[in-house]
């Protein structure tokens, strides 16, 4: 294959799920000697993209050439039979395992089962490209950064080409990203090609030679590193601003609900998922949240919520109406208890059903979620929740055979109807919505806006998570932004604009004055 | 003394076949799939043995005795394989849930044994296949006639031999081979496999229906050995089923456990009998049944010791339970 410059080339591929389109005509090719860095906000189709090349998903349309050979991948086996490795976010090792049995899994098939023949060839690569790894150690017991290494040895031990990392540097501390970086140029040396999928714009800058950008599913183009600069990138990576026409009316006599002090929470893994936030929201606006998702997000809600603890220190106090001048803390306090106090959260998760709705059960009964505790009789009532249910119908326009059809057969849009209408049927006196247009089409879309509007006149205050920056910068007042679980920056949603607030998704500001 | 000679007696033929259960399904479940059909596999095994001895001894002139043990061997290590098949079908191709397939396995399983099996006892309580029961219940000769120890340890059939041996090899294979360090990813993480480049489907399969096989074995054991060939209409094989589900968590998942494991169940299992000859402790019959529960009293013991230490190798399978779906999101 000597004859040509690319190690891997894609022509118009094309993958969808169900009915989304995750990548859409990507035409993409990564060269020899270089490290190619693959840009672009989540949700965008980086890892969809480079799942195709590994195996792990089989695209709908398009080819794939690697060298001048077209290539058929239809699993991780033929992947890594054509020379690619791919670093996967979420580690793929067995975890009771040793590091050495880890690696051992990826012998050619056929080869001789001999751990001592493995144990040399995995040293000499960790001499090779200066790991320090402890073969013998079980991965239950590695840190973050040393299974990282191991991964890296695991592909280099397969002998592969064509390198893709899949946001190395999440979990690592600047320290650690440095020493991967060093590897990774010791790679391009050796003239393997690379390819890091990441968002963010300095690790981009100081890495690769060249950017792809995917925005949507859709290939945006590629510049040299050489000729790029944050805005220029941040420009392609967002794009230019689309006006959508959604109905902003100012807000009236703003008077504060919810305030946020020194709000931190740990993680599973120890590190913390959100960093000392603080914020206020105020009753008759909408404030949105922004940040690539997974920096904080699902935390910061969930902890208002009572779904997760936070930190010492913090405080959450909540100002109920008539009584202003004595909050609430909300710390400590049940899910229950921070819900009846008005608190409401229509969380919608990336499967839709799996909080808030039961899939199985039909409108009625999961309007009858949040009240089967009411009243003293053993009875439930479902008169009521059958009305309530009735009326959403009515309202929103939901489209279901019947009340008492599972709600997992209507389609997402009507899923997400029920959901935001049961929680404002409560009258909340906040409200929390977290990716509440996820995969809606345009129509349902604006329902839900407009549904959100009228929250807002009616004096809620509603907090917003979304992930489409021209509608959190034309539906919201304000937008806080959350970059890797801190905040970074409380913008108003009038004059900012869709730079800025990529720019902080993206790039921890220097300690700035956060709150507004 | 010789109370406690015939107590080992009885236990060690009895942890035999619970030990041919575990063993298969600590195969089935290193893969990551949870057979709870293991009752109904054995039920096959034993009812394909048994009956492929009985038509084999009553429809020749002059049967053969090694060939009555190939027949019954190898019809019962088909019936179980076959029966793992279905489960593996319907868990790893079709996805359905694992706990259900399993229980229905059992329940098929004993269906289909005494269904035709009433086609062999014709109106009897029992019938029995003599020459087979002498093949495979068959002592070591010259060993087993040196006193205390031939009696002990030289005394059964050739398949209590075969399992110890069986357990040796499989740790062997999980340790030391190249096909049990895949087949270990597989049950613990079958998308590291996966991408591994594993054929995940093709070990699920196999360890299902190979593991189904080992567990027939114990149900063949059982008919032909421990129960001097006979069939009839009980549902002992079941409570053993049950039993070797309990004592691959005894075991942690570790072969060379479910040597001792099972006698050691065998030992508790017949303690209501040797209480009142060795430890002069007489009891009312109603507490025989409470102290045949002592194996289970000891599995959660274990269970709960193990969550205590929390110690990941004693730990189940990570994905055990789980369907693997590669294109999921």
């Amino acid at each position: 294959m000597p004859n040509t410059q690319y190690a891997i080339r894609l022509e118009h591929i094309t993958k969808t799920f169900g009915d989304v389109t995750a990548n859409h005509d990507v035409t993409l090719e990564v060269r020899r000697g270089e490290i190619l860095s693959l840009l672009g906000e989540n949700g965008s189709g980086k890892t969809t993209l480079m799942n195709m090349i590994a195996g792990i998903y089989y695209p709908d349309e398009g080819e794939i050439y690697v060298g001048d050979q077209a290539v058929d991948i239809r699993s991780p086996r033929d992947a890594l039979a054509l020379g690619i490795g791919m670093i996967h976010q979420h580690f793929k090792l067995v975890d009771v395992f040793t590091a050495l049995e880890n690696i051992a899994l990826c012998m050619e098939p056929g080869e001789k089962y001999d751990l001592k023949k493995v144990r040399s060839r995995a040293r000499a690569i960790c001499e090779k490209y200066g790991f320090a790894l402890d073969l013998d150690q079980k991965i239950y017991e590695m840190s973050v950064s040393q299974k990282q290494t191991l991964e890296i040895v695991k592909v280099l031990y397969r002998g592969a080409d064509i390198l893709i990392l899949d946001e190395p540097t999440a979990v690592l501390t600047p320290q650690e990203t440095e020493k991967l970086f060093a590897v990774m140029s010791n790679m391009k040396a050796d003239g393997k090609a690379v390819v890091i999928i990441t968002h963010k714009l300095h690790e981009v800058l100081s890495i690769s030679d060249r950017v792809a950008i995917l925005r949507r599913g859709e290939y945006v183009g590629d510049v040299a590193t050489k000729d790029a600069d944050e805005a220029l990138l941040t420009e392609m990576m967002v794009g230019k601003k689309v006006e959508l026409d959604i109905d902003r009316p100012l807000p009236v006599n703003p008077v504060r609900r919810l305030s946020v002090h020194h709000l931190s929470v740990t993680g599973p893994e120890g590190g913390k998922v959100l960093d000392d936030i603080s914020f206020d929201a105020y009753g008759g606006e909408i404030l949105g949240i922004a940040g690539i998702s997974g920096n904080g997000q699902k935390e910061l809600l969930e902890a208002i919520a009572g779904l997760q603890n936070a930190d010492g220190g913090a405080q959450i106090q909540f100002f109920a109406p008539g009584t202003e001048d004595k909050p609430t803390s909300l710390i400590g306090k049940s899910p229950k208890d921070i819900r009846d106090a008005g608190i409401h959260l229509s969380f919608v998760p990336e499967d839709r059903l799996g909080m808030g709705l039961v899939g199985s059960m039909g409108m009625t009964d999961n309007m009858m979620l949040k009240s089967y505790g009411s009243g003293h009789s053993p009875i439930v009532d479902r008169k009521a929740p059958r009305e309530l249910a009735e009326e959403i119908r009515e309202e929103l326009g939901v489209v279901t055979p019947g009340l008492n059809t599972p709600v997992s057969q209507l389609s997402g849009g009507n899923v997400q109807k029920v959901l935001v209408g049961r929680e404002l049927a409560a009258s909340p006196i906040v409200l929390m919505t977290a990716y509440a247009v996820r995969g809606l089409d345009i129509n349902t879309s604006y329902t839900i806006y407009r549904l959100l509007n009228e929250q807002k006149k009616k004096g809620v205050a509603v907090i917003y998570v979304g992930e489409d920056l021209d509608v959190l910068l034309e539906l919201c007042d304000r937008i806080l932004v959350l970059c890797g679980g801190k905040a970074n920056g409380m913008l108003d949603a009038r004059t900012t604009t869709k730079e800025e607030v990529g720019l902080r998704m993206t790039n921890l500001q220097q300690t700035k004055e956060v709150r507004a | 003394m010789s109370s406690l000679i015939a107590w080992i007696l009885r236990a060690i033929p009895f942890g035999t076949i619970i030990m041919y259960g575990a063993m298969g399904e600590i195969v089935t479940e290193k893969s990551g799939n949870l057979n709870l059909g293991v009752p109904g596999i054995m039920y096959l095994g034993g009812f394909a043995g048994f009956a492929s001895a009985y038509f084999y001894e009553n429809s020749v002139a002059n049967p053969n005795p090694v060939l009555s043990v190939l027949i019954a061997l190898i019809c019962a290590l088909a019936a179980s394989a076959l029966g793992g098949l279905i489960y593996a079908f319907l868990t790893i191709t079709l996805r359905a849930n694992q706990n259900v397939t399993g229980l229905a396995l059992t329940t098929f399983g004993m269906g289909v044994a005494n269904f035709f099996g009433v086609f062999i006892l014709n109106g009897s309580t029992y019938s029995a296949a003599p020459l087979a029961n002498k093949a495979f219940a068959a002592k070591i000769p010259v060993l087993s006639g040196l006193g205390v120890l031939g009696q002990t340890v030289f005394s059964y059939g050739f398949l209590a031999y075969a399992a110890i041996v069986l357990a040796l090899v499989l740790h062997w294979f999980f340790t030391r081979t190249r096909a049990g360090l895949n087949l270990r990813a597989v049950g613990e993480n079958p998308a590291t496999a996966d991408a591994a480049g594993i054929n995940v489907t093709k070990y699920k399969y196999l360890a299902t229906c190979i593991g189904a096989a080992i567990c027939g074995v114990g149900g063949l054991y059982y008919v032909l050995d421990y129960n001097q060939g006979i069939w009839a209409t009980t549902g002992q094989i079941e409570a053993l089923g049950w039993l070797a589900l309990a004592l691959v968590i005894f075991t942690t998942w570790k072969p060379l456990n479910a040597i001792w494991g099972a006698y050691l169940f065998g030992i508790l299992y017949w303690l209501y009998q040797f209480l009142p000859s060795i430890l002069g402790i007489t009891m009312s019959s109603a507490m025989t049944d409470l102290v045949q529960m002592v194996p289970y009293v000891v599995t959660i013991v274990v269970l709960i010791a193990v969550s205590m230490r929390r110690k990941k190798e004693d730990q189940p399978p990570a994905h055990l339970g789980l369907a693997y779906f590669r294109e999921e999101r």
